[in-house]
């Protein structure tokens, strides 16, 4: 094959920078061809080699007695009990999904659960959070829909259901969306398997779908910013088939179970370059492939192709030497391809062969250990004022107010997006979307897994440490609402060009507050995934660095809703105490709705009393005198209140003080909170008192429809659901 | 009672099904592979939800193709019980043992959520005999096409016979009673001599208070205790 002599100009067509390329010709010594070059960009690019993050997440906590595999892996894996462990990982597919929508969302489904199965546990929920630009933007619609529809499309063909998730509309994500899924899945503590090749001379085996040519290069392009020439990357986009993704899962927990398997890894970014490589640097071995074997989908691909492709549904495999025949009885059995395309190697290189010849030779310790490693300068931070409520307030109703809150599409009902997900396949769901957590029975057990994505770009963005924080705090508390106790996390820190200083520390600062509350709270970082260069013409989205908690609850019959159950309940704030009377606007939905969201500073978490009163809470549920919960977010103590008397469908008087700011003490956005309806306030009031935790009545579940918080000021809660629910369907068929 | 539950590539209701029969039976039935080309003799044949062949060409159509299907044909010839939710509510229409089709929800979406069905007056069946006309049960449905649709001289057999097995109805689930659009608000249908019924809700998912309804468990026992009397 006759080809050009690669240059410069080769390389930063592929993203690499000038320094990158010289490091590559001194450890090799020679020019690569084109096929050696395109290797480096892809473990060298941003998305594969973490260049810009990897100083600021070494410095997450990422140990437990409860982590059984932590970050480096496909999925992170805690122990739950009984010898079971929870698998889970989120993951972004953000430049996909806005370029081709259905499938970006789609193939990121996909990807998530092949993480997830790789490593020997069945999936057993999906959780998504999404990012979309202002509601009223011309593509929003369009996105909206084709990505809700490509998660459902893949959830449920493979029959996963999708329990919970979030969703925020904001004008910086206009060009340039977040779609991050995350899965959880269940395996046998003892049988994890992990991706680190093993033993010169073992069979290497391509398995799953076909190679073809789509997504070619799909990890470098997630590696730079978006302009107006993103519509010309369409084919870059990677093409699902649940189907084939069902079979392969499948087909690969039965080979598991077999006893055949000694190392796996899927097909992910990067697709062969990185797999390969990933299972041969990380055994300490070389690997050889013979890629005229690699079960292609179209003729006369290069092997350029074959190795950047990012097809779906493909997985790489160390078998025991004696088990090939096992092996492909069941893959033929799923009618899946099945081919021995090389073998592990002791030569500490990536070795391709085609038509004969070698056309990629290179040590695989330059393309891992010497990937670049960048510490990024970081502008300094100015924190922003702190708003006094009565800057920004009124005096209007407490009732007109939340009304009005309540049919943003920041907090309207999201139910036309999750009715569009099967959230009750493989008949565990105990909770589904729209309640604190998602919640799942152990399959045959009394065991519940809770699970919860959580992030508020707003706060993070106008404090990024406290905002990193405070996205560990608010999964915390979704999980400890519904009773269940909080395990460990996974991240997907997504943010703007990290070459720029004022959004490195938007990076750096968040991931330190991350770590900070995770260390707080005992919810060690178990696996993750960064998504930077979210910018569009030059402009960043909103810092957004989510976070994916997983809880385990002991006996799901101990598990609470959010719905109290009769009138004369009584409603309780725990985290609050009794002669509060105003709240922290700064930051707040109120703030963005009704005072032009000036810039200030978010309410501050305090790390030492979530942890506190989640604990709090969590025995409470325990003892069986808790009849509902629900955390305090956004909208403040009234959206909560709110939220709780619509799912119940019942009203409630409260008791707003007399004095103080109303609008601060309703709409505040004060962190650590739960609202709690008890049919014993007495003995949870006491038993707050006499474990510190502040607790403040609020007043009592009523029979009537009316929500009213003063003689004067009162709603209809069928009035608040009619209008919180006819936002979305209106937004979207309208 | 002999049951066999249905498997092809793609459905993804068949371990629901089995912990469903098991949890009201006591026992486990059997999975039978779809390249199966016998079933062995069997009181109740069921075609499990999914997505067999992932839906493509048409849900059900390649599924209704399979080797184990001339097995299901002739147990159904022979008077056997069978079968389908969901996606095998669909196969069972590309078989022909029942009529009519099933297109895209009228609202054009996937949708999950609970429903209200009212069972109605029908044919002797097993399927209905131990459920008294006009009761309401609670369950999920989860489909993208779950749209019923036939003829009208097609539909006015079906009613007049008593062949229509649920209907949709109001209940207390949030949203339309009749979630997509299907004509004469069919959520079910039997075959004419009453052995054969298919229908879009997941009785399955609807076996425990805690999963949010127990009507599934009904539905599902009345019909096993009839086949067993």
């Amino acid at each position: 094959m006759n080809e050009p002599e690669m240059t410069f100009e080769n390389a930063a067509s592929m993203g690499l920078s000038e320094n990158e390329w010289k490091l590559i010709l001194k450890r090799l010594a020679r020019t690569p061809n084109l096929c050696e070059l395109g290797i480096f960009s892809a473990m060298w690019s941003e998305h594969c080699s973490y260049k810009s993050s990897k100083k600021w997440l070494k410095t997450l906590p990422v140990d437990g007695p409860q982590v059984i595999v932590g970050p480096g892996e496909n999925a992170g894996a805690v122990d739950i009990g009984d010898g079971l462990a929870a698998i889970f990982k989120i993951e972004s597919h953000n430049h996909p999904s806005y370029i081709e929508p259905y499938q970006g969302a789609a193939t990121g489904v996909g990807g998530i659960l092949r993480d997830v199965f790789t490593m020997g546990a069945r999936p057993v929920a999906l959780m998504n959070a999404l990012r979309f630009g202002a509601a009223d933007h011309n593509k929003t619609r369009h996105l909206l829909s084709g990505v809700i529809s490509g998660i459902g499309g893949y959830g449920n063909c493979i029959g996963i259901p999708t329990v919970g998730g979030e969703v925020n509309f904001d004008n910086s994500y206009d060009g340039n969306i977040l779609v991050n899924a995350m899965a959880v899945g269940l395996a046998n503590s003892h049988r994890i398997f992990r991706s680190a090749a093993t033993g010169p001379g073992n069979p290497v085996i391509y398995v799953g779908a076909k190679t073809g040519r789509d997504g070619i290069h799909g990890a470098t392009m997630a590696s730079t910013e978006f302009s107006d020439e993103t519509e010309l990357k369409r084919p870059t986009v990677q093409v699902g088939d649940p189907f084939t993704g069902k079979l392969l899962m499948e087909a690969c927990l039965e080979l598991m179970a077999s006893d055949s398997v000694l190392s796996i890894q899927d097909m992910g970014a990067a697709g062969l370059t990185s797999s390969s490589v990933e299972m041969a640097s990380k055994g300490g071995l070389g690997i050889e492939i013979d890629l005229d074997l690699v079960p292609a989908r179209e003729e006369g691909m290069s092997a350029y192709e074959l190795m950047l492709s990012e097809s779906q549904e493909r997985m790489l495999i160390v078998l025991k030497p004696d088990a090939i025949k096992t092996a492909r009885e069941i893959f033929d059995k799923w009618e899946l391809d099945f081919m021995p395309v090389g073998q592990v190697t002791k030569t500490g290189r990536l070795v391709l062969l085609k038509d004969g010849d070698t056309v990629c030779d290179i040590p695989l310790g330059p393309l891992v250990e010497d990937a670049p490693e960048y510490d990024r300068p970081q502008a300094e931070f100015v924190p922003y004022p702190v708003i006094e409520s009565s800057a920004i307030t009124s005096d209007a109703p407490i009732s007109s107010v939340l009304l009005r809150l309540l049919e943003t599409v920041d907090l309207a009902s999201r139910r036309w997006i999750y009715e569009q997900f099967d959230s009750q396949v493989m008949g565990d769901t105990l909770q589904g979307p729209g309640g604190n957590a998602g919640l799942i029975r152990v399959h045959g057990s009394q065991r519940g897994l809770a699970m919860s994505t959580d992030c508020t770009p707003r706060y993070v963005e106008v404090d990024p440490r406290n905002g990193g924080a405070q996205a560990v705090a608010e999964a915390y508390r979704n999980i400890c609402s519904v009773g269940a106790r909080p395990l460990a996390i996974t991240n997907n820190l997504n943010f703007g060009n990290p070459e720029k200083p004022e959004i490195m520390t938007q990076l750096a600062q968040s991931v330190v507050g991350m770590g900070e509350a995770a260390l707080a709270l005992d919810t060690p970082v178990v696996s993750g995934n960064v998504s930077l260069y979210n910018e569009t013409d030059g402009r960043a989205i909103r810092p957004c660095p989510v976070v994916g908690m997983v809880g385990v609850i002991d006996d799901i019959k101990t598990a609470v809703g959010m719905a109290p159950t009769a009138s004369g309940q009584i409603l309780l704030v725990i985290g609050q105490d009794e002669d509060c009377n105003d709240g922290w606007l700064g930051a707040s939905l109120y703030a963005r709705h009704l005072a032009g969201e000036p810039q200030a500073a978010p309410p501050p978490v305090t790390l030492a009393a979530e942890r506190k009163t989640g604990e709090f809470l969590q025995s409470q549920i325990r003892a069986g005198n808790i009849i509902a919960a629900h955390d305090v977010s956004d909208g403040g103590l009234a959206v909560a209140i709110a939220e709780m008397c619509m799912a119940a469908g019942l009203g409630a008087t409260i008791a707003s003080p007399d004095n103080g700011n109303a609008h601060g003490w309703a709409f505040g956005e004060d962190q650590g909170r739960y609202v709690i309806a008890t049919d014993d306030a007495k003995a949870v009031t006491s038993a707050a008192k006499a474990a510190n935790v502040d607790i403040c009545q609020l007043g009592v579940i009523s029979a009537t429809d009316e929500l009213k918080f003063d003689d004067n000021d009162a709603i209809s809660v069928l009035k608040l659901k009619f209008c919180a629910e006819a936002t979305m369907p209106a937004l979207m068929n309208g | 009672m002999r049951l066999a539950i249905l498997v092809f590539p793609g459905s993804n209701c068949d371990r629901d099904m089995m912990v469903a029969i098991e949890k009201i039976t006591g026992r486990r039935p059997s999975l039978v592979w779809h390249k199966e080309s016998n079933l062995d003799p069997i009181d109740l044949a069921i075609i499990p939800g999914g997505f067999s062949f992932g839906d493509y060409l048409r849900c059900g159509a390649l599924a209704a193709r399979s080797p184990i299907i001339n097995a299901v044909l002739d147990h159904a010839a022979r008077g056997g019980a069978v079968m389908g939710i969901c996606n095998g509510f669909q196969i069972l229409l590309e078989t022909g043992l029942l009529p009519g089709v099933l297109v895209q929800n009228a609202g054009l979406k996937y949708v999950c959520r609970d429903i209200t069905m009212e069972v109605c007056e029908t044919v002797v069946s097993p399927f209905t005999k131990n459920l008294e006309a006009g009761a309401r049960l609670t369950m999920p449905i989860a489909h993208n096409d779950g749209n019923y649709f036939a003829g009208e001289e097609e539909l006015a057999r079906l009613n007049d016979n008593g062949q229509v097995a649920f209907r949709y109805a109001d209940g207390p689930a949030h949203g339309l009673a009749n979630p997509n659009g299907s004509a004469l608000d069919i959520a079910g249908i039997i075959s004419t001599n009453g052995r054969v019924m298919g229908m879009m809700p997941h009785p399955e998912r609807a076996i425990s208070p805690e999963l949010g309804s127990s009507d599934g468990a009904t539905l599902l026992k009345g019909c096993l205790e009839a086949l067993a009397s």
